[in-house]
């Protein structure tokens, strides 16, 4: 039907153009927003005297210094293990409270719930963390990991279950239906049907709430310490502490940075899906 | 309801299953139904199960509504009470002044109106900001070609990077005497920023850096909007003669209303809330040229530790945060109908 060489040439020769004009335009954008990610990068693999030389410099011998002198002048190792740990067991334990949830709110249209939530997820963290400084101060959860898992799951239960009312209420009913007709009990097609079915959203999820888990920053800078360091913290210490070390800085940065881009270049299929999911339903 | 009546419950709960069985053994004729009644767990155990099994709409969602009342219920009445509350920097003297904390940051607080002001200031040039380029970058992208996944998800890259190292990137980037974006500025010919370090350029240096954060995700919203988009009006437009730019102010923006609604809550619920980039770039400087209420809030509280005016300032800040979202969603609820 849509066969180019049938048109007249006028409208191929416009059509190339438009195309062209299009692919330009396109590539203007992702320069603007991706520029950062490059220069951050290069400049993490570049010898100290050049990083700072105006005009700056595009071609030189890449150093591993600066990766050197984060990962072994600085326990980053550990602050990576700290992150790690921190944001798999608050979205693990959000899964396991948030999904059943999620799911009542959206079969049995609990309108009331979803509402609170909202209200949840609009405030800001700071809202509560003048009491659970006071109360972790008395019990003494401050700098200890479980108080850090705590706080985090106040931002990561809400999103998750934000998100996953929306694609619960995406499953078809009669779906549910058909299983409860032959027998199934609620809890079952819960189990069986509902979860199963919703696991593209479920991995969506989870992958978002491990990114906002893993950039978390002021938590663990009331919260936290020397014991809790996270990446982003350790980041921002790298540039309060001492005379600036630029390369260290991007080196640092890079290694904070690129895990969750490559994992949100791993699972883009379903993030797109995930990060409108939230704001077009519900 | 009456879970000590002994007996009742048992029976009710009979009454719906048998009647379920009665449903499954006329669906399926004999043996396979049997089965099915075969494999049930008997006694103590079943009666539990359909006792959970019926009341799952209370059920499920009570491990999260116990997590949410005691992480955020508890926190939030403790707040209130606080900022009711004057508390020594030490925390070992609480005195209760009523009202004062609240009035004082109501009335007589400049430092709190000139935060209210800056945050009202990156709040609107933000969204004014992100809603622009947003939609030009939506309408270019509003066709398919080879590739739209992968770009559209090289486009979602600034919005799940971290914000603590993108800020610090901005920053060595923003550098006045040696950054490369005043090397880029003057070899387009333009003078030289200060960027962050200026009095007057640091709010606009932080709105750029806040809409290259959200308009992918302002984006994406339009674009999914733009796509649902019905063809009829457009083609009626085309024959009636419309150019393009009618098309796209009498057609395209006013069916786009909900989808900018909802873009523009969200963004504004966050923007709101910024406090990374801020207290990583500027923590409020130079002066109080950017102290927004998040950064004000944080001052108060956990750099002077003075927490029962901290609590004050947080509340107001949390209320108005609310009161804007209400108007938002009032407004979508509208776009709607």
């Amino acid at each position: 039907m849509n066969r180019p060489y049938l048109k007249p040439m006028g409208m191929r020769k416009t059509r190339r153009i438009q195309d062209s004009l299009f692919w330009i335009i396109l590539s203007i954008f992702l320069v603007f927003f991706l520029f950062i990610f490059f220069w951050m990068f290069i400049s993490s693999f570049k010898p100290n005297l050049l990083i700072v030389s105006d005009p700056p410099v595009w071609f030189f011998t890449p150093t591993l210094a600066h990766y050197g002198e984060v990962f072994e002048r600085n326990p980053f190792a550990r602050y990576l293990f700290n992150s790690l740990t921190i944001a798999v067991s608050s979205v693990g334990l959000s899964l396991i409270v948030g999904l059943p949830a999620a799911y009542s709110i959206a079969k049995y249209k609990q309108d009331g719930l979803a509402l609170a939530l909202l209200v949840v997820r609009m405030l800001p963290g700071i809202t509560f963390l003048v009491p659970l400084f006071i109360v972790y101060k008395r019990l003494g959860l401050l700098d200890t990991h479980a108080g850090i898992v705590i706080t985090h799951i106040l931002t990561v239960l809400p999103l998750i279950m934000w998100v996953m009312i929306g694609f619960f209420e995406d499953v078809p009913s009669e779906l549910l239906d058909a299983a409860l007709i032959d027998g199934c009990s609620q809890l079952g097609t819960m189990i069986r049907i509902m979860i199963p079915l919703s696991l593209p959203g479920i991995t969506a999820v989870a992958i978002l709430s491990f990114i906002s888990s893993w950039n978390n920053f002021i938590f663990v800078l009331i919260l936290g310490g020397s014991k809790t360091m996270t990446l982003p913290l350790a980041v921002y210490n790298f540039l309060t502490y001492g005379q600036v070390n630029w390369g260290a800085l991007c080196a640092a940065a890079t290694v904070v940075t690129l895990p969750v881009l490559l994992l949100a270049l791993v699972v883009q299929r379903f993030l797109a899906g995930g990060l409108t999911m939230g704001a077009i339903k519900g | 309801m009456q879970r000590n009546a002994g007996p009742e419950p048992e029976r009710t709960g009979q009454a719906t299953n048998s009647s379920r069985e009665n449903l499954v053994e006329g669906e399926n004729s004999g043996p396979a139904g049997r089965e099915a009644q075969y494999a049930q767990p008997t006694g103590l155990l079943r009666r539990a199960f359909a006792l959970i099994d019926r009341n799952l709409a209370y059920v499920l969602p009570a491990p999260a509504a116990i997590v949410i009342l005691l992480l955020m219920g508890y926190p939030f009445f403790y707040t209130v009470s606080l900022s009711l509350q004057r508390v020594n920097v030490t925390m070992t003297r609480f005195s209760f002044v009523g009202l004062e904390n609240l009035l004082e940051v109501l009335t007589a607080d400049e430092r709190f109106l000139n935060a209210f002001l800056i945050t009202l200031y990156f709040t609107v040039a933000s969204l004014i900001l992100e809603l622009v380029l947003a939609m030009i970058m939506a309408l270019v992208l509003n066709r398919t070609f080879r590739g739209l996944g992968v770009i559209r998800t090289l486009f979602l890259l600034p919005l799940v990077a971290t914000p603590t190292a993108t800020s610090v990137i901005w920053l060595i980037m923003m550098e006045p005497s040696i950054g490369i974006l005043n090397h880029f500025l003057e070899v387009a010919g333009l003078p030289r920023s200060l960027w962050v370090a200026g009095d007057t350029s640091v709010v606009p240096s932080l709105v750029w850096i806040n809409a290259w954060h959200g308009v992918p995700f302002v984006m994406l919203i339009l674009l999914a909007g733009l796509r649902s988009l019905p063809t009829e009006p457009f083609e009626a437009a085309r024959i009636d003669g419309a150019s393009k730019l009618q098309e796209f102010f009498q057609i395209t923006l006013p069916l786009l209303k909900g989808a900018i609604v909802v873009a523009m809550l969200f963004r504004a619920i966050d923007t709101l809330k910024v406090f990374d980039a801020i207290w990583i770039m500027t923590a409020g400087g130079p002066g109080r040229r950017s102290e927004t209420l998040h950064i004000y809030s944080y001052l108060t509280a956990f750099e002077f530790y003075d927490l029962g005016y901290g609590s004050a300032v947080i509340l107001v800040f949390m209320v108005i945060i609310l009161v804007i979202s209400a108007v938002l969603i009032r407004l979508r609820q509208r776009a709607w109908l």
